[in-house]
């Protein structure tokens, strides 16, 4: 065949030749070819980001380290309640993306849909908790660079009596609020973007997209949510838990 | 069409769905290590226990998360070491910046 004859073509016989799933694309042999590469490709960009984070969390070590009392002080400003639910809710969501997959892969569309839309659903509930938290924390004066104030940490009310700091250490909590925001905001908006994926992709389920055999792209859409996840895991016990039993 | 690869191929892997209810007990097993954690957390342990039984527990979470509800246990070979790639890079990151700062620049604040 020359190029032209290849161009002029129509769908109904281009693939008298070679049948395949309409999903899979020409540059791939076969279907497991396809999603095996999609997984690799996922897994790399997983990578980049666990590297993203990574400095993060170095930083975060390194002040932990020389700033402890302005840290633990400021880990006491946060809620443990509002911290572990979130986590709890991130678990959820895990599971249910996790169902979403398992979904794709027996084909069942009415299935997939309502797991899609439970792991929507949990994640908004997250990013709300989350906004709750971040406005206490713009009310009670705790954003470094827009409105803080270290009196709640050189004069601290009785219930944190303990976390009197002098007055150069009270100003390190800033390094404490500052680490806070830039991870868990950079976590939520990981989340936002995910939701958002995850938005398409019930769209197109909806339509009957991903229970014919494709499931890559809920697959690795999973592996994306439950890294997120995972970055969760971490920032919870470093960020709500320093020694809540001083 | 080619057909499937040989099973020795390292990107080649067997099709495995995972059952709902390994899903069940990974979530649970989940909520549990978090209230452990939590509860952990409000004991007052010996020198820097504390932080590192949170991580430990941090780690044993992130571990089943990545082998069972991203399926790198039912994954290719060549999955597995991308992950376990990822995985050295980032302890690189961490040692070579701690070592860095531990050996010059430690308490100098």
């Amino acid at each position: 065949m020359d190029s032209h004859t290849v161009a002029a073509q129509t769908a109904e016989t281009a693939h008298v030749d070679h049948e395949h799933p309409p999903y899979l694309r020409h540059h791939f042999v076969n279907v497991e070819q396809q999603r095996e590469t999609a997984t690799f490709g996922m897994w790399l960009f997983l990578l980049t980001e666990i590297m993203f984070f990574g400095g993060l969390f170095c930083a975060y070590l390194i002040y932990r380290n020389w700033y402890y009392p302005a840290f633990v002080a400021g880990s006491h400003q946060l809620s443990i309640f509002l911290g572990t639910l979130n986590t709890a809710v991130l678990i959820a969501s895990s599971f249910t993306m996790a169902m979403a997959v398992h979904s794709s892969e027996v084909r069942s569309r009415k299935a997939l849909i309502t797991w899609l839309l439970a792991t929507i659903f949990l994640g908004c509930v997250f990013l709300g908790v989350k906004a709750d938290e971040y406005h206490e924390k713009w009310e009670k004066h705790h954003v470094p660079g827009l409105n803080f104030s270290t009196a709640d940490f050189t004069h601290p009310s009785k219930d944190y009596k303990d976390d009197k700091l002098a007055p150069d250490m009270a100003e390190k909590t800033q390094v404490y609020f500052s680490l806070y925001f830039a991870m868990t905001g950079m976590h939520a908006l990981h989340m936002i973007i995910g939701v958002s994926l995850l938005t398409i992709l019930v769209i197109r389920a909806w339509g009957g997209a991903y229970v014919n055999g494709h499931v890559a792209p809920i697959e690795n859409f999973g592996l994306y949510w439950h890294f997120v996840d995972i970055v969760w895991i971490f920032l919870f016990p470093l960020l709500y838990l320093i020694s809540r039993h001083q | 069409m080619a057909e499937t690869k040989h099973i020795d191929e390292p990107t080649h892997h067997e099709e495995h769905i995972v059952s709902p209810g390994l899903y069940m007990i990974i979530g649970s097993l989940l909520l549990i290590c978090t209230a452990i954690t939590v509860g952990a957390s409000y004991i007052d342990l010996p020198g820097d226990l504390n932080a590192v039984v949170a991580l430990g527990i941090a780690c044993f979470k992130a571990t089943i998360v990545v082998l069972f509800f991203m399926h790198v246990k039912y994954s290719s070979r060549l999955t597995k070491l991308t992950v376990a790639a990822g995985f050295f890079t980032f302890i690189v990151l961490i040692m070579m910046t701690m070592t860095d700062y531990a050996s010059r620049a430690w308490g100098r604040w």
